[in-house]
């Protein structure tokens, strides 16, 4: 629930510009990005999640660190991973 | 050491270890809070505190909000979802989380509907499925997940959606800092700063620490180079008699945090009088609740909510070890009758616990450290 996961944001939803289709590891998911919407992100750009919202910006290299960091991590991220997959936001 | 094997730019590490000690007085002894629990769990996985001379002690904080969830919470949780036509959901984070009496997964076992969500949101899509049922959604953690809650809430006024409520835990972490600084149990020499919290609040909620308490805060990231870097910092400014506020993590963390995630927090709720931290005991303004003008959407006050006041299994030491006063091990059932598999206390529960992550991580240190902690 803590963990902050990075997702690469692939597309806006049609008639929902809060949601975005997002790629987390392989996982594509739908997440909220309202709460960037003063600074939205545009699709090839990398943002970090907390339960199903977007709360920052990050660049790629920042991407890759933080993953770096979660798979390190091991079973916590594994079941934050499939808790994701399991969701179903829209 | 793992650190070594494992840690990509071992170099660094080590030349900012020497950095660090080289700022050190002879015979002055350091204590650093981290008071986040990802930074707990990044120290022990890498054996951070191998790297540090042995007159810094870090010391682990109150930043897990699984763990400061204190029993009544839990017990009124699963009272409320064992009311008729109730849903439960939860993060997977609070199944295993000990009340007086069971746990979620317990309570879940014996016939009550839980379901672990990955996020506020998925709650909505269940209470949409299941117009005849209550949907009740567990909020915890601190404000990095905080405006999640408040945005789903705002969803769900938005639709008209009258079988969803939150029975919120939503806790702030200043006044808990507040109130170890405050406390004559421990006496601390600066504070790395929570990296996911401040994304939400900022840098400026922590200028009272420097301004009035004279204690140096460093906002760190979650790598373990960010880590050293930030107490690099610290002992920087300590060496130097300054104590301010700075951002180590600036390339996540803006200086006055998301606004847009602070205004949905203060739209959908306020500052409750007071809140029960397992521990720390009752903190002043240091919860969330639902505004008036959201009362429909507060479980709280659409169910009885029994709001007993359970105290701590004896045994257990999670408040003296979320204060910082003794180390994980310190305490009488560390890995012996609590472990991860069969908890009894909190900090053993969620993975970013103290317990739990030096559980899994830090035996290999103990000895050293605890010559460290006598002398």
């Amino acid at each position: 629930m803590c963990l902050g996961i990075p997702g690469e944001v692939i597309e806006f939803l049609p008639d929902q510009p809060d949601l975005a289709r997002v790629d987390v590891s392989g996982v594509k998911r739908v997440i909220n990005v309202a709460l960037l919407a003063d600074d939205p992100p545009e699709p090839g750009e990398w943002v970090l999640i907390h339960v199903g919202f977007a709360l920052s910006k990050i660049d790629e290299s920042e991407a890759a660190a933080a993953l770096e960091f979660l798979e390190e991590i091991g079973q916590a991220y594994a079941d934050e991973l499939a808790a994701l997959q399991e969701s179903r936001i829209e | 050491m793992r650190f070594v094997d494992e840690f990509r730019d071992a170099d660094k590490a080590h030349a900012l270890a020497a950095k660090i000690a080289a700022l050190c007085v002879p015979g002055r002894q350091y204590k650093l809070m981290e008071v986040c629990g990802g930074h707990t769990h990044t120290i022990y996985k890498h054996g951070l505190e191998d790297y540090l001379p042995e007159s810094i002690t870090l010391v682990h904080g109150p930043g897990c909000p699984v763990c400061v969830i204190p029993m009544g919470r839990v017990d009124d949780a699963i009272h409320l979802a064992s009311q008729p036509d109730v849903i439960m959901t939860s993060f997977g984070d609070m199944m295993r989380v000990p009340g007086s009496q069971e746990s979620f997964f317990d309570a879940r076992a014996a016939g009550t509907d839980i379901r672990m969500v990955y996020s506020p949101l998925d709650s909505l899509k269940i209470a949409r499925q299941n117009p005849g049922k209550r949907v009740v959604f567990v909020a915890i953690g601190f404000e990095t997940t905080t405006p999640s809650t408040a945005m789903t809430v705002l969803r769900a006024a938005a639709e008209g959606l009258g079988n969803f409520s939150v029975f919120c835990n939503h806790v702030t972490i200043i006044p808990a800092i507040k109130a170890i600084l405050d406390s004559p149990d421990l006496r601390l020499d600066g504070f790395i700063g929570p990296g996911h919290v401040s994304t939400v609040i900022g840098c400026r909620p922590y200028e009272f620490i420097a301004r009035e308490y004279g204690k140096p805060v460093v906002v760190a990231g979650f790598e373990p180079l960010d880590i050293l870097q930030s107490i690099y910092m610290l002992m920087v400014q300590l060496s130097e008699g300054r104590t301010e506020v700075e951002n180590q993590y600036t390339r996540v963390v803006p200086w006055d945090g998301n606004l847009a995630a602070l205004r949905a927090i203060n739209q959908v709720m306020e500052l409750r009088p007071y809140f029960e931290w397992r521990g720390l005991g009752f903190i002043s303004h240091s919860a969330m609740r639902m505004r008036p003008d959201y009362a429909s959407f507060d479980a709280e006050l659409l169910f009885q909510v029994p709001g007993v006041r359970v105290a701590d299994p004896k045994a257990c030491q999670c408040g003296e070890v979320l204060k910082g006063v003794l180390k994980p091990w310190e305490c009488k059932v560390f890995g012996t009758a609590c472990t991860p598999e069969t908890p009894i206390g909190t900090c053993m529960v969620s993975p970013e616990g103290a317990c739990a992550a030096y559980y899994n991580y830090g035996r290999m240190n103990r000895h050293r450290v605890v010559e460290v902690s006598i002398s």
